[in-house]
């Protein structure tokens, strides 16, 4: 049985990997090339300039400001996201008060919220980065006319062109678009843990909480690691990109306070022609990423529990 | 198979496949431009020069334009090529034009792979990096097309018929010209004259005027100015004039050539100061930090603000909004006098070019590319672009009997007044990210929202300029 295993596989393997190897591997390494060159983007002509990029990287301010943007998106966005979404999903699903003949359930009118908490789903990135922007406009947005209609004028803050506020702002925007995947995501998880477990906590007279940590939490672990990664990446790549580019004043700023990396190797290719320079910021990104996932792969790491 | 293995095969292709989510898109952003290596491509071959064809165009050659579709639209060029077409008819069916607001995602595959379009209309966000297209050698000296004579009067040549400034603007450094600016912006301070009406003013020739009159507008609850806080990068547009009028065009000449110390000059203080006294005084709409420029422009157009720096693209732009009050009359001003000593007369203002094209070097026929510049040149394509965009041309004229809309028309007149006192400040297009990124949305934005005092703004806007002359990466200019 054993013989020609591998040959065997091999024979399946070829295509797919070949593809994999000319789409996915082989710009991997071009990248990586082309961030030791001066290309800029423009014209064929290049030249290798060996670290040069990466020396310059550890000096520019601009690239640490990102580095440090990004850093925090990265930590924040998914705990806020995920929180969330296990807060809504809980109460749509275990939370609400025993009725009669089911065990448990969700709180009155779940199903209509599950479909509200989706919705923003539907949308896409930059109608959501939009309709935000137009709820930060501090002349005649909707925050500040909130805070003048329950009569704190004085409360007039310039939302996204205040540098201290600017990161919270476009978080809030990220966190609203993805949480209602995430109630749908974790409600799923939810109703394939058998009801009988619930069952035998009641009776045992655990509360909300406790089935919380001690059930729900443990048997959905597998759907948060994955939430968590896929989080993670949103927060370091294309939808960080598109909220601040779109949302941010300058972009990036004000005073670089919203400046992220995707962003940043966009600026160096596009508006600088420094392509080369800005592949460095892209392999220093997959740095960060694969930093990220290594992580969160061994903080996750847990006993499986088979049910 | 059928043997169990050391490891747990679910938990390997699991972690293989995390691996694959995470690092795939992170780096899709990094072979989104990959350089392709050179596809060489012919040149097509001359054609007979004569007294019709001054460029020696090969009157069966295709051509290939690629227009950047933006506030101008294409049809003001696709009126040029039907001109074209009529003068080289052999050449009809094979000259096309393609427009498109994403002009670097499209083209930079093709100049990289050495095939790119016979003319470029390279404007807009996706602006491709001038600095970078000439130090690379990848454009066109447009010299053959200047001295070549004008299609309206032979014995003149085409460079007589631009506006003043327009040839200076599409060189670097050097003698040849890379650069047609066709659009011709005037930047200053946009206001309402029907606004100004009902609080019985004009436009403030002095800064006391200026301080005077929003004080009065501030009582009945109009703020004097507006700006996009957003993009901070608009308020050089009133502000880098005014410096040149209070210290001469001497400073701003400094500060483009990136000379040490060259934003210390006591007028930038002078200037800052003035401007940041607006916003001490509560003259500044408030929120106007956290606006972009359509947002800000409703706000100036809605009358909640006087006056807004900007360009001559505003008047088109806000049409609508402007349009809602018929009593509106748009109109541009110079910046105010700051003092009597002011080195420069009232009226100096920032006038440059604006929509520029470029005949890249690799071209397959960058004789017709020229040519269809030269129609476009033309008198009767001037006018034609005038009327349709309600903007000048830097062909200099067409306006003869054409009725103007009121910003353009003021605009005209303040160009005349200021005759030969236009300034040109090339921050702006030679150094892109310090311009737009550092002094804008770094420090002038900062000040003007209060965060920044005009000395700190001052402090880092030298040390951006600094930085800028100190990196190597970049392409350095002189003026």
């Amino acid at each position: 049985m054993q013989h020609g295993k591998y040959r065997f596989i091999a024979g399946f393997m070829v295509v797919p990997l070949a593809i994999y190897a000319i789409f996915v591997i082989s710009p991997f390494v071009q990248a990586i090339y082309y961030s030791f060159t001066d290309w800029t983007g423009l014209s064929p002509d290049m030249k290798m300039v060996g670290f040069g990029n990466y020396v310059r990287l550890f000096q520019d301010d601009v690239f640490w400001a990102a580095v440090g943007n990004s850093v925090t998106l990265l930590l924040l966005l998914p705990v806020v996201t995920l929180s969330l979404g296990l807060f809504f999903a809980f109460m749509l699903n275990v939370g609400g008060r025993r009725r009669k003949k089911a065990v448990i359930g969700g709180v009155r009118g779940s199903a209509a919220y599950k479909i509200l908490y989706f919705f923003p789903q539907v949308l896409s990135v930059p109608i959501v980065a939009l309709l935000f922007q137009f709820a930060y406009n501090p002349e005649s947005g909707a925050l500040n006319a909130f805070f003048k209609a329950i009569g704190l004028d004085g409360v007039q803050p310039d939302w996204l062109g205040d540098p201290q506020l600017a990161l919270w702002c476009v978080m809030g925007a990220m966190v609203w678009a993805n949480v209602g995947f995430y109630v749908v995501l974790f409600s799923a998880g939810m109703s394939s843990i058998p009801k009988d477990f619930y069952e035998a906590a009641l009776l045992d007279g655990a509360n909300r909480l406790n089935t919380f940590f001690r059930i729900t939490l443990p048997l959905l672990w597998d759907t948060v690691q994955t939430g968590w990664i896929y989080m993670g990446i949103l927060a370091l790549d294309v939808s960080a990109f598109a909220f601040v580019q779109i949302m941010s004043v300058g972009p990036g700023g004000p005073d670089y306070a919203t400046e992220v990396l995707p962003l940043y190797v966009y600026q160096k290719t596009f508006r600088d022609g420094q392509a080369g320079y800005a592949t460095a910021i892209g392999v220093s990104l997959l740095i960060v990423t694969l930093i990220f996932s290594a992580i969160v792969m061994r903080l996750g790491r847990r006993e499986r529990l088979e049910f | 198979m059928g043997s169990t293995s050391e490891f747990n095969r679910r938990d390997l292709v699991k972690r293989a496949a995390a691996l694959g989510i995470v690092a795939v898109p992170a780096m899709s952003v990094l072979s989104a431009c990959a350089g392709a290596s050179g596809g060489g491509n012919d040149k097509v071959a001359k054609g007979t020069k004569s007294a019709k064809n001054p460029l020696a165009v090969n009157e069966s050659a295709g051509l290939d334009v690629v227009i950047f579709d933006g506030g101008f639209g294409d049809k003001y060029a696709k009126d040029a090529q039907a001109e074209y077409v009529k003068a080289f008819p052999k050449a009809g069916g094979k000259v096309k034009l393609s427009s498109t607001q994403k002009i670097q995602s499209t083209l930079q595959p093709r100049f990289n792979g050495g095939n790119p379009p016979d003319l470029v209309d390279n404007s807009g966000a996706e602006q491709m990096d001038f600095g970078t297209l000439v130090a690379k050698n990848q454009l066109s000296d447009l010299t053959p097309l200047l001295d070549a004579p004008s299609v309206d009067d032979p014995a003149k040549k085409v460079r007589d018929t631009l506006r003043p400034g327009v040839i200076e603007m599409g060189q670097f450094g050097g003698k040849e010209t890379w650069i047609l600016y066709y659009a011709y912006t005037v930047y200053g301070v946009w206001y309402s004259r029907g606004n100004l009406h009902k609080l019985d003013a004009e436009y403030p020739e002095t800064w006391d005027d200026m301080l005077a009159l929003c004080a009065k507008a501030k009582k009945k609850g109009i703020a004097g100015w507006t700006y996009p806080g957003k993009y901070p990068y608009y308020l050089p547009f009133s502000l880098y004039p005014f410096i040149a009028k209070i210290g001469g065009a001497e400073v701003l000449r400094r500060i483009d050539n990136l000379e040490p110390n060259a934003w210390k000059d006591p007028a930038v203080k002078a200037a800052f100061d003035a401007y940041y006294e607006l916003y001490k005084k509560g003259y500044v709409l408030k929120g106007s930090p956290g606006l972009d420029h359509l947002q800000s422009q409703k706000a100036w157009a809605d009358g909640k603000a006087l006056f807004i720096p900007n360009g001559s693209w505003v008047e088109n732009e806000s049409a609508k909004q402007i349009a809602a009050n018929p009593h509106f009359d748009l109109a541009v001003g110079a910046p105010s006098s700051l003092s009597a000593s002011d080195k420069m007369p009232f009226g100096t203002i920032w006038a440059s070019g604006g929509e520029p094209y470029i005949v890249p070097k690799a071209a397959r026929n960058s004789e017709g590319g020229m040519e269809l510049l030269r129609i476009m040149l033309s008198k009767k394509s001037a006018q034609n672009f005038i009327k349709q965009v309600s903007s000048l041309c830097s062909f200099n004229g067409g306006t003869e009997g054409v009725t103007l809309p009121p910003g353009l028309s003021s605009a005209h007149t303040a160009l005349q007044k200021a005759g030969s006192n236009i300034v040109n400040p090339r921050l702006q297009d030679w150094y892109v990210a310090l311009q737009k990124e550092r002094i804008g949305v770094g420090a002038l934005g900062e000040m003007m929202a209060g965060r920044m005092t005009p000395d700190e703004a001052i402090q880092h806007i030298q040390k951006y300029a600094d930085d800028t002359r100190g990196d190597s990466s970049i392409k350095k200019y002189k003026r």
